[in-house]
């Protein structure tokens, strides 16, 4: 049934070598490029082994989508082909999954609400599916413009979630996500987030692993479930009606499922920890003022911080990469001198800012914000000024803030 | 797959289910001839049903599973409905995922599985009510077939939302009174099989599963012409006879009542250039074969 050996260094049709992970990604020679964070998405799939992408128009992935169909032009990919919506692309991408191909898409925004029924689902089937979601608004008026509020509803699908700072980040994750999402005691869908345009869109050095290199291929069958590709015996499978009657077994049988769902989120930790170096990074630890952040909201903050040791005031940076799982432990050893936790969000929401107070003792001292929505962007200023106001110190007035 | 793949351990053998054990034993994975008679005489690819007595559902479901002409390497798609309560019954690999999201499903297995195995046959067959494939998921069907997606979508019409309590449905009969249609239906009945053929299937057919030879022979053409050609569609009527007041013993009559020449389940079958050929090449390809048995043997 299961084929067990291994690939490493063998080749791919494109002459690309099948190369151990981790010395790809951490031992391997790296080129410095300049591209847009779209391009950089293409760059990682192109060295992921993907057997099918399936793609959607939805700005500001949109580019990202194309690119991926130039890959598959060139043989990069097993199969691509573009949905007939978000909900539709989900389900196509489920579909894949259960064949037993390592999939890609992306989203943003409304098309990630649209799509929200499959992402409960693929965390309830297994499915190691991995979602680009480049945050865009969701709410009405109409936005195109990074806002983070779709994230506060993956929070709670049983999906890993990151959230991306940098292409860079955005690099190494999509390669090191399915090394944690396929290990057979997870084996759950990621949702890999980033602030739409300010990542996509913009152009940074990225260093980039060698093209000849990549991903050893998937193998569905270290899957805890089943792989439906009648390679194995049949199996009852998918919303088994006893699940449904009303009966106890059958209620105690869909929370068992659930909870196991959420503690294959549990044990990718481990995993994540490996890949990323830890669930979070922090500079200044010891501060007493300190700024936790995730996404662009992150490299604001360092901003922030410098603006504010110009003025003699020390703050420290938690970075939070992995929001499932959650760096509950981290957070709490990294705030635990704090006395004030600023936490700056694209959203209206604070979500961050809940999960936060939810986290550590003393969550008075969590201040949720600044916030910004439907797209703005985040002066460094306005982080500098809700801190200078907390801390009772005198702030410049900000032109056009009222403040 | 094949019963090669699913003998039992001697060690656990005494342990494992009886019905597991006559599938192993006396399935029909890997016979050529296979079809609604051999229901009874060799293990079935359905155990069982918790649908209600006589309903016609279950007819449908023996006889399709019986005609599958590949059911060792095919891979069944539905959706919520009645349906869903039978296909864990069922011994292929089934997927039931979502409402109406089955030809999108189907679309990304179909071809998960031509990049896995591109020298193999693997067929996918979607089956689902006429709620998920004419109404919620209707997009998602006529997209599948615009791509010309190499699967079978086959679609119980029981002409309502059976499961949820008979509901008006898109391919309820105008007039009807209904749970939803309190003065009764206010549009026609959405034509799909005309739909199907202007959208690019290869191959439709809207009957009645009152004839099993009849059923037998258009789910083995629809599954030989998507695996080879395109997107094939078969719409059969399978009445909720507790939804429209019928006795268990009902079903047949109303099936053949609603199959006659002016009714709106008359056989009617569109088949495409290609497919014809194909149809055309398979006979022969069938005959020669018989022919050569039948040789082989009188020579035995």
């Amino acid at each position: 049934m299961a084929e067990t050996k291994s690939h490493i260094g063998t080749q791919n049709k494109k002459g690309q070598t099948y190369t151990d992970p981790w010395k790809m990604l951490n031992e391997a020679p790296r080129k410095p490029s300049f591209y847009t964070g779209s391009e950089v998405i293409k760059e990682a799939i192109r060295r992921a082994s993907c057997d099918v992408m399936i793609a959607y128009p939805i700005t500001p992935q949109s580019e990202a989508a194309a690119l991926i169909g130039e890959l598959f032009a060139e043989g990069y990919i097993g199969d691509y082909f573009r949905g007939e919506s978000e909900f539709a692309v989900m389900s196509q991408c489920a579909g894949a999954a259960f064949g037993g191909a390592r999939v890609f898409t992306t989203t943003a925004g409304p098309g990630t609400m649209r799509a929200m029924e499959n992402f409960p689902m693929w965390a309830g089937a297994r499915l190691p599916i991995q979602m680009i979601v480049t945050c865009r608004g969701i709410n009405s008026p109409l936005s195109i413009q990074p806002d983070t509020l779709e994230i506060a509803y993956l929070l709670n699908t049983g999906m890993l979630v990151w959230h991306a700072e940098t292409a860079q980040d955005f690099f190494d994750w999509i390669l090191k996500g399915y090394m944690v999402s396929e290990e057979p005691d997870v084996h759950l869908p990621l949702a890999l987030c980033c602030d739409g345009f300010f990542v996509t869109h913009t152009k940074d050095v990225v260093n980039l692993t060698p093209t000849d290199m990549c991903l050893p291929p998937y193998d569905p069958y270290r899957s805890p479930v089943p792989c439906m590709d009648m390679e194995c015996p049949p199996v009852r499978m998918m919303r088994d009606p006893f699940v449904m009657k009303s009966n106890y077994i059958s209620y105690a049988t869909h929370a068992s499922w659930q909870q196991e769902v959420w503690a294959a989120v549990e044990r990718s930790r481990k995993h994540t920890i490996h890949w990323l170096d830890g669930l979070i990074d922090t500079e200044n630890a010891d501060a007493e003022v300190m700024i936790v952040a995730s996404g662009t909201a992150v490299s604001q903050g360092r901003e922030a911080i410098r603006l504010l040791e110009d003025e003699g005031v020390r703050c420290g940076l938690v970075k939070v990469k992995s929001l499932r799982p959650w760096p509950a432990e981290e957070i709490c050893e990294a705030t635990k001198n704090a006395k004030h936790i600023f936490v700056p969000e694209f959203n209206v929401t604070g979500w961050l800012a809940k999960e936060i107070k939810a986290t550590i003792p003393n969550s008075e001292r969590v201040h949720a914000g600044p916030h910004v929505c439907g797209g703005m962007t985040m002066p460094p200023e306005i982080i500098v000024s809700e801190i200078k106001t907390a801390l009772g110190l005198r702030s410049e007035s900000l032109a056009g803030r009222g403040s | 797959m094949s019963k090669e793949r699913i003998k039992i351990s001697p060690d656990l053998y005494d342990i494992m289910p009886s019905d597991y054990q006559d599938l192993v034993q006396s399935a029909t994975y890997g016979k050529e001839d296979r079809g609604w008679k051999d229901i009874g005489t060799s293990k079935e690819l359905i155990e069982q049903h918790s649908l209600c007595a006589g309903c016609p559902e279950s007819m449908a479901f023996r006889y399709i599973l019986a005609s599958l002409p590949n059911p060792e390497d095919t891979v069944m798609v539905g959706s919520t409905g009645c349906t869903s309560l039978v296909f864990p019954m069922v011994a292929v690999h089934n997927i039931h995922s979502l409402f109406g999201n089955q030809n999108a499903i189907a679309s990304g297995l179909k071809r998960a599985l031509s990049v896995r195995f591109p020298d193999r046959v693997k067929d996918v067959v979607v089956l689902a009510g006429d709620g998920a494939t004419v109404d919620i998921g209707l997009d998602m069907t006529l997209q599948a077939w615009f791509r010309q997606e190499k699967f079978t979508t086959i679609c119980f019409d029981n002409e309502l939302y059976a499961n949820t309590g008979g509901q008006e449905s898109g391919l309820m009969q105008k007039g009807f009174v209904a749970k939803m249609a309190p003065v009764g239906k206010l549009f026609d009945k959405v034509r799909l099989p005309e739909i199907a053929r202007e959208s690019g299937c290869h191959y439709v057919v809207n009957c009645t599963v009152s004839k099993p030879s009849l059923v037998e022979k258009v789910i083995r053409n629809s599954v030989l012409i998507a695996r080879e050609i395109g997107p094939t569609y078969v719409q059969l009527y399978t009445p909720c006879i507790l939804e429209i007041g019928k006795n268990s013993m009902e079903g047949l009559q109303e099936m053949r009542d609603s199959e006659k020449p002016t009714e709106r389940f008359a056989y009617k079958e569109y088949v495409s250039e290609p497919a014809k050929q194909l149809l055309a090449e398979l006979a022969t390809k069938d005959k020669e074969r018989k022919a050569a048995a039948k040789q082989l043997a009188g020579k035995a």
